[in-house]
This record gives C-alpha cells, structure tokens and sequence, in this order.
C-alpha cells in the first residue's frame, strides 16, 4: 500500500507543470482552444498516455496539472477516444455540446451503447455568451443517425471520465488556493495584509484543507482504476468525483470572497476557474449525482 | 501508487484477525461509561491480550516492548480490531497514542525502559495535565510553577479537562519553570506519578452525565528532576512532539469506526435528502481514510506532507456532521440516550472541535505553518 507519488511520478508532474507553465500561461489560455493546443498537447504525449505505458493514476497527476492551468477544450473526452482526433464525450440525455465548431467527434454514452453522431450533417445552433467563456456552447436539436461503436463499455468510460475529470477539478482547487494565498498576502488594508485577519486565515484554511481531502480521494480513485482486483472501484469514483467539484466549486467562491472587488472582476482569473469547475460538475455526474450513488454502496 | 497490500502485510492482517476471532467473545460486554474502576479493568485487560499476543506498539522499538513493525502494519492494526469492533483503547488512549511516542522520541533511556513496556502492557495508565483554568487554547500561558528543591521539583497550581486523571498511574505535565522568560521557553515536559502526596483529583460532569475529566489541583507535589523529558524550559519543543501525535494518528480507530456507524444508520435513512447527505458522510470519512493512508505512506518515506495537519481538523467536523445527520433521522428516537450509540456518539463528538486544540486553533496553525500566512499574537 503506497498513495502517494512514486519519484517517477513526481517526474512526470514536473515534466507537465514546466511544459504547461512555460506555453500555458493566463493569455494562451484566454485565447481559448484551437488545434493548435490539441496538437501541442498531443504532441507532448497527453493524449496517448495510456497507450505508452503509462497508467490511470499518472493520466490524474496529468490532468491534475492541467486543472492548475485551467487548459481549455474536450480533453477529458480526447483522451477517453484515444487522443487522435478532437472529440467530445456526453450522457446521450444531453443537448448542449461544447466547443462543437472544433470537434472533429462527437460521441454519446447511453446506459448500454456508445454512439457516434454524424458531425457533418449535424445541426447545431452555438448560445451566446456561454457561462465559461473559455467553453464554448451549442444545442443540439436532434442528434440525427448515429453510428454504434462496438467493443467499447460505456460504463468503463464513464468511470475514466470521472476520475479524470475529478483530477482536473482537484488542480484548479489547488492553483485556486495558491492564488487566494499570494493575494492575502500582498493585499494591504488598516495598515496590514489581509491575510493577517482570522476571517480570511480560516477561509484560507478550509480552502487548503478541501483541497488534500480531494487530492487524497482522487488520487484513490485513480490506483483503483489500475487494480481492477481491489474491491471498491465505483464508490471510490464517486467519492472522488463528488468531493473534487465540489471543492473546486466551494474554492472559487471563497477565492472570489478573498479577492475582494478584484475578484468580481473579468481580468483576474479567478472566475475563470470558477465557472470550469461549474462547467465540469455537469460532466460524468453532478457531485449530488456522485453523493446518492455513495449512499447506494453503504 | 499502489493500493494493494504487500503478501506480509496481507499475512498479518490474516493472523491477527484470527486471533481477534478467538479472543473477542471474552470482551463483549463492556462496562457502563460510569463504571470507571471497571472501565480501567476492562480496557486494560485488552490492553494486557494485545501485548501478550505481540500487537502492543506495533511500530514502537523492540527493546522497550515493540515490534518494530511498519506504520503499515500498526495502520493495519486500527483497522482491523476497529472492524472487529474489538475494545477501544479507552483509559490506554494518552499512554499508548500520545504521551508514549513522545517518550519513544524523547526520553532517557531509563525512562523509555521504565515506562513504555508498562504502558504497552496495560500496567500503567496515563493522563495528561496540559490545560490549565486560564490556558487553553493559549496553553503557553500556563501558570503552575515548578520550583528546584534540590535534586527535585515542587509543584504548585492547577490542571483542567484531565481526561481519565481519576484512574491513572502517571500523568504528562507541563509546568513554569522559568517565570522570567518569554512564556514559550519557561515550560517543562515532566512525567507526574499521580499517587504522589499534594496531588487532589476531582471529576468534573460532562454533557454526557458521566465524568470524562477531572480537575487536577497540585500543593508542594515533590517532584524528582529526573522525571523531566528533555532540556528544562524546552519543554514548548517536547509538547509538540506531543501534540503531533494526539492530533495525527490517535483519530485512525474513530474514523473506521465512523464507517461502520454509517452503514449502521443506512437502512434507516429513506428520504432522499437525507440520503444525500448519508452519501456526504461517507464519502468524507473514505477521504478521510485515503488521506490517512496517503499520511502514512509519507511517514514512510519522510516526505511528509500538509495531509497530516488537516485531519483532525477535517474528521472534527465531518463527524458532527454525520452526527446531525443521526439525530434528524432518528427523530424522537433520539430522544434518549439508553441504548442509542449514534445519539450518545452524536454528544460525544461534540467535544472533537474543542479537545487537542479547537477547529479555530487548527485552523491558525494550517494558515500559518502550512499556507505561510502572518501569525496571530501569542
Ligand atoms: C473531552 C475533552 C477532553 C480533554 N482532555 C484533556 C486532557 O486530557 N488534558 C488536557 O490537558 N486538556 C484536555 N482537554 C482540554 C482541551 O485541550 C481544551 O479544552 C482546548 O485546548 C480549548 O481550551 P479551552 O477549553 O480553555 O477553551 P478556550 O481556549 O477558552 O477557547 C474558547 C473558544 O475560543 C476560541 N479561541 C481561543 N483562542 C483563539 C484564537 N487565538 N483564535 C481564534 N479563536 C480562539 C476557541 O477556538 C474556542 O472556540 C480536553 C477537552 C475536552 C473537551
């Protein structure tokens, strides 16, 4: 029994924080998505982690980094489709698709089947002003014929989509934490930084404190999807999954809170993580959705 | 990251639940919350079966009545007697959790050889005599003055909130003995035999009914100076060895325990909103074990991260939650204690935001040491 980072680990999240803070910084990112990040991202082995030897709790160390940078775009569900081809996964129940003018797939998980729509005769109406400006939104009227994708479980992708989206909220959690910090330390009012005052230490400290509940679920989570014999996979998924959005949606609004005016505001990217965490809570299961099942496995 | 148990890991759980099988039927009933000269019989017999079967301080050295054994295994070792619903540590809480590994840490040799083998064994039983009347969350400002008398200590003053002082052997005690110093370098960490004359305890009620704690009051207690554990007035230093554990791994058995008390509750709990809120606890207490797990794990390595600071503040609350919880879906069943572990438990866990340093204390400490941020006054 080990949970926590091996050396190799802790390489590989060197290797993609140094690779993410370098090329990935506020401005790229506010720029939003485009082949070109896929590529860069592609380029760098994101996308093909599995299929080089790589395992389910290093795709969380990876998508944990890529949270901390708040990377736009289908990643979770370019990964789960192999990372060749841009592509979006959602619950067959859903008519809003993100970022549909970049997508080159588009795959739906029933409870049973996996489906294919059919991109080029798809009609889909973009929304203005999307709730994430960094997630572009369309609806869908009717997703038209679709094509059956055999050999592959939707349960199994479910599951791979949780975590991994899990991870991603864990590490805008995390960056939002450092963000809160550094700021209640440079604020200065009555003559003293901000952070000196309890009320903003003690939101501070249940911010922090989420956080590595999370960060211990989700990396959980994560080796349960590598040991396919241990007993517990699915509560484990959803402890994670639950736990993750929830605390990354709870630290965005106590960052806000510490931000003052400031974090009310478009140019610090606070909200940016906020409203992610809000956009991923639908995807794979809402942390209410994730609680009901934990309650199904007592 | 790997969440499989090596073969010898998984070797040992096997043995021991083995031997808890053949031994539990002994120790079903165990004696009302009252009872204390029971209670202190009872939880040191257990005490007593644990050592002789060689699962006492598991992860203490050999050579004062350890095995030496992984942290694993003594993780292993909550795990399974909790599971088993084997006694609790009880009155062996202080000696076995806190006030044992600060001395494996910092004692003499002769005081390592004198006390921990009777800790493990259940032979002596210990209290701790930190709080004081006006110290509590300011423990530093602690006021019983310890006087050089030769090659021994007088002690005058007071304690407080001295869980199980009416039935211990030997108590950790934080005394002045500096009155000239900043309060944080006038403290020593000394070992008080609490049959020594001037000492007076009187319990004091709790919310429980029942007298978890007592005040301790101390006139002209003679004290040798070979009692003190490390340097006289660094004592502040040894309390934190001290506090590291009470607010580390002593809280492992509750939170399994915890677990258990929650499919306990499942079947009752029908409305979906409550049901929710079932899944919150129990998803925050499986947290809690992997984060528990994760703590280890570091322990191991010696890279210790700020997992191990958040846990008692984190577990504090997530079990007054699941407390609430409790009491709504019980409804007027929950009007009586008798017979009602989730309902007394609900009242017990009252304490866990205050005791080993309140969530507000926990919570200066984790923005302080762990995020950096400017301290209070102290
Ligand atoms: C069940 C139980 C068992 C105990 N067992 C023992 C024992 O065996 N031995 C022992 O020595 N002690 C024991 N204690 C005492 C315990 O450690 C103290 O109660 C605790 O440290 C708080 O001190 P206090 O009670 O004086 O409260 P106070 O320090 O008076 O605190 C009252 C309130 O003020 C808040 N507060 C105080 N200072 C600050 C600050 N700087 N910032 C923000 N808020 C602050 C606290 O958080 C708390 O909410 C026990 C307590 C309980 C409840």
């Amino acid at each position: 029994m080990f949970l926590d980072l091996s050396d190799d680990q802790v390489a590989l999240q060197q290797g993609i924080r140094a690779l993410l803070s370098g090329r990935f910084g506020s401005e790229r990112i506010r720029a939003g998505f485009d082949r070109e990040m896929f590529d860069e991202l592609a380029d760098a082995g994101v996308f093909s982690l599995i299929a080089d030897g790589f395992s389910w709790a290093d795709a969380v160390i990876v998508f944990e980094q890529l949270g901390e940078f708040c990377v736009p775009g289908p990643l979770v569900g370019s990964f789960l489709a192999g990372g060749e081809r841009i592509t979006g996964v959602y619950a067959e129940s859903t008519r809003t698709i993100e970022h549909i003018a970049d997508l080159e797939a588009l795959i739906l998980l029933d409870e049973e089947k996996v489906l294919a729509v059919d991109l080029a005769n798809l009609v889909a109406e973009s929304l203005d002003w999307p709730l994430d400006p960094l997630t572009p939104v369309a609806r869908v009227a009717d997703f038209g014929e679709t094509t059956l994708l055999a050999g592959i479980d939707p349960v199994e992708w479910r599951q791979r989509g949780a975590v991994l989206t899990a991870a991603y909220c864990l590490g805008l959690s995390s960056r939002l934490c450092e963000m809160s910090v550094a700021y209640a330390k440079e604020r200065l009012q009555f003559d003293r930084p901000i952070g000196s005052f309890q009320a903003i230490k003690h939101l501070l400290a249940d911010m922090a404190m989420r956080t590595e509940v999370a960060r211990a679920a989700v990396y959980n989570a994560g080796a349960h999807l590598d040991a396919s014999d241990v007993a517990g996979l699915t509560r484990s998924i959803s402890v994670a999954k639950a736990l993750a959005c929830e605390a990354a949606i709870r630290c965005g609004k106590d960052a806000t809170q510490v931000h003052g005016g400031m974090g009310y505001t478009w140019e610090v990217d606070v909200h940016l993580y906020l409203k992610r965490a809000w956009v991923l809570d639908t995807h794979f299961g809402s942390h209410e959705h994730h609680f009901d099942h934990v309650a199904e496995t007592a | 990251m790997e969440l499989r148990y090596s073969d010898s890991d998984e070797a040992f759980r096997a043995r021991l639940s083995e031997w808890l099988k053949s031994e539990l039927p002994q120790f079903a009933n165990a004696p009302h919350r009252d009872d204390w000269e029971h209670r202190r019989r009872f939880d040191t017999d257990w005490q007593k079966r644990v050592f002789d079967a060689g699962y006492a301080g598991l992860n203490w050295p050999k050579q004062y009545g350890g095995a030496d054994a992984s942290p694993t295994e003594q993780l292993i070792f909550f795990e399974e007697t909790t599971k088993a619903k084997a006694p609790y540590v009880g009155v062996n809480f202080v000696g076995t959790l806190h006030a044992g590994p600060t001395l494996v840490e910092e004692g003499t040799a002769e005081q390592k050889a004198e006390h921990l083998p009777r800790i493990l064994s259940g032979e002596e039983v210990w209290c701790q005599g930190f709080s004081e009347p006006n110290a509590g969350s300011d423990l530093a400002g602690l006021a019983t003055r310890a006087e050089r008398d030769g090659d021994h200590y007088v002690l005058n003053g007071q304690k407080t909130w001295c869980s199980f002082g009416h039935v211990a052997d030997v108590g950790e005690f934080l005394v002045r003995t500096d009155q000239n110093a900043p309060k944080h370098r006038g403290i020593s960490w000394l070992i008080l035999p609490m049959d020594l004359p001037g000492i007076e305890i009187r319990p004091i009620k709790t919310v429980l009914g029942s007298s978890e704690f007592c005040e301790v009051f101390l006139t002209d207690v003679r004290v040798p100076i070979s009692n003190r554990v490390g340097e006289e007035n660094d004592g502040w230093r040894v309390t934190n060895v001290t506090l590291k554990y009470e607010r580390g791994t002593a809280f492992v058995g509750e939170l399994i325990d915890s677990l258990r008390l929650c499919a306990d509750l499942a079947n009752t709990v029908k409305d979906p909103v409550d049901r929710r809120e079932l899944g919150r606890s129990l998803a925050d207490f499986d947290a809690l074990w992997s984060l528990t797990k994760r703590n280890v794990s570091q322990s191991v390595t010696g890279q210790v991260g700020p997992g191990s600071m958040m846990v008692k503040l984190a577990y504090s609350e997530a079990r007054q939650r699941f407390g609430e919880l409790c009491l709504r879906v019980l409804g007027r069943d929950a009007l009586s204690l008798a017979d009602n572990e989730l309902i007394e438990e609900r009242l017990r866990t009252q304490a866990l935001t205050i005791a080993a340093g309140a969530s507000q204390i926990q919570r200066n400490i984790i923005s302080e040491r762990v995020l950096g941020l400017p301290r209070e006054p102290r």
